[in-house]
């Protein structure tokens, strides 16, 4: 895992933004250098983007930046591996952040400052259990997973290949491990 | 031959209209005089639209200033006459500019031109008005946060949309003697820019629309989201604005042209929901009231 401190990005590439994500024009400048931070990362790494030390978030640049930064890694065929989880989260941010996933349909991993991992944006009910069941286990192949969660084998291994393109599972050899740290 | 354009004593939103009315009558590059000697009070959203209607202007427009010493006092510190005089072409002598020491405006006029005005805004609100923020309405730390997001939309969508700059005032008023019976916190943004239906003049809401004029355009952009951009994450900020004012019990309008629209009418107070058919005024201006959070019963 590689931590961003989205702090010390912003004020590389935005000083005058005082630690605080508005604008569209300021989530595209960000966006930017955690792509080109993201870009030198090794095949599959995971980006820890650490939100503790930024304050206002609005939707606008959260839109530009978060949900900017997430789509071309869930494209069906996308250049490169990279994963990417939200630290440091405040309620504040996550009104932001969730709203623009859910505008575009998409979902990511976040852990809150209590420790606990969420997933956040939208997913269905059965994504969001199978997810569950391989946090609870820190990896889990997708027999334990069907029979935890009581799905033939055929559809949990579709719903946790669907995970794993959204960005929000791993696939480690022959089964499916989290990005961050378990619930 | 100039034409005279008498500001109310009491200039707030709805009083503006008056003013809208009487310059409905004169044509755009007629000489005019603003008349604002017998204006005693002024909110937010009076002074950011007198400077709009300036910007209207093909000719510079003259302007009176209050004769009442509060008034002129109020209007100083609040900056308006440091714009106003870029604008106007002032008649008489105007307070020199003070800094604001009136902890009761939150933020004083701020141009709204680009980028760094809108992170100015948010920083600024940030440092000064957090804690009067806090004990004024007593936001929880999630809403606080609210509050900056919605100055920063409001203030971005000038930016965005307008096609020229604007401004942005934020003031508290102790409104006990109100319906509302409690402190508020007023917020406007108001350019006088394009306007909503021109922004969304290529818009799939202006192709799918049978009827289109400002109260389409309005409630295409206010109610459902729509902007002139096909992208779904676009559209996002007024919704935002939208949530935030009716969860914490707020009221917001917005009016554009010749409409006026008010997503969220509170409890406190009556409104119409949507105007269409009113006199024309350039741009876009946003009012935000904010009340004092309600103890639980």
């Amino acid at each position: 895992m590689s931590h961003i401190d989205l702090s010390v990005a912003l004020d590389a590439a935005a000083p005058e933004a005082h630690h605080h994500l508005v604008t569209r024009r300021t989530g595209a400048v960000v966006r930017t250098v955690i792509e080109r931070q993201i870009a030198k990362l090794a095949e599959g790494s995971v980006a820890v983007l650490d939100f503790s030390q930024i304050g206002v978030l609005d939707r606008s640049c959260a839109d530009e930046f978060v949900a900017k930064l997430v789509l071309p890694l869930t494209m069906e065929r996308p250049s490169r591996e990279s994963y990417v989880v939200l630290v440091g989260v405040s309620e504040g941010h996550l009104d932001a952040i969730e709203a623009v996933l859910e505008a575009h349909r998409l979902a990511l991993v976040v852990r809150f400052d209590d420790g606990v991992t969420h997933l956040v944006g939208t997913v269905s009910a059965l994504e969001r259990q199978l997810w569950e069941c391989v946090m609870a286990r820190a990896g889990a192949a997708v027999e334990e997973a069907a029979e935890a969660v009581g799905l033939a084998l055929e559809e949990a291994q579709a719903t946790l290949e669907e995970l794993v393109r959204r960005r929000l599972l791993r696939r480690l050899d022959d089964a499916f491990a989290p990005l961050g740290a378990p619930a | 031959m100039t034409a005279v354009l008498t500001v109310p004593a009491s200039l707030d939103e709805a009083q503006f209209e008056s003013v809208i009315e009487q310059l409905a009558a004169v044509p755009t590059e007629a000489k005019l005089l603003v008349d604002a000697r017998h204006c005693r009070f002024a909110t937010p959203y009076g002074l950011t639209a007198l400077l709009c209607l300036a910007q209207s202007r093909v000719e510079r427009p003259d302007f009176a200033p209050p004769e009442d010493e509060q008034a002129l006092s109020y209007w100083a510190r609040a900056q308006f006459f440091k714009y106003a005089e870029e604008l106007y072409t002032i008649r008489g002598t105007v307070p020199k500019r003070a800094a604001s020491g009136d902890s009761d405006v939150l933020l004083e006029v701020t141009p709204v031109n680009g980028n760094e005005d809108v992170q100015g805004i948010v920083r600024r609100i940030q440092e000064k008005a957090q804690q009067i923020l806090n004990t004024t309405l007593d936001l929880e730390p999630r809403s606080t946060m609210g509050f900056s997001m919605t100055l920063s939309e409001a203030a971005s969508n000038i930016i965005e949309h307008a096609g020229r700059g604007g401004w942005v005032m934020v003031q508290r008023y102790n409104w006990a003697k109100r319906r509302v019976g409690r402190d508020v916190v007023q917020i406007a943004v108001c350019d006088a820019g394009m306007g909503f239906r021109a922004s969304l003049e290529g818009s799939r809401a202006r192709a799918l629309a049978d009827r289109w004029d400002d109260q389409t355009a309005l409630e295409a952009a206010v109610i459902q989201g729509v902007s002139r951009f096909a992208d779904p994450g676009r559209g996002q900020g007024i919704k935002g604005m939208r949530g935030w004012v009716h969860r914490i019990d707020g009221k917001l309008t917005v009016r554009s042209g010749t409409a006026r629209i008010v997503p969220i009418i509170p409890d406190w107070d009556e409104d119409v929901p949507l105007q269409g058919g009113l006199l024309p005024f350039p741009g876009a201006q946003i009012n935000v009231i904010i009340p004092r959070r309600m103890a639980p019963p």
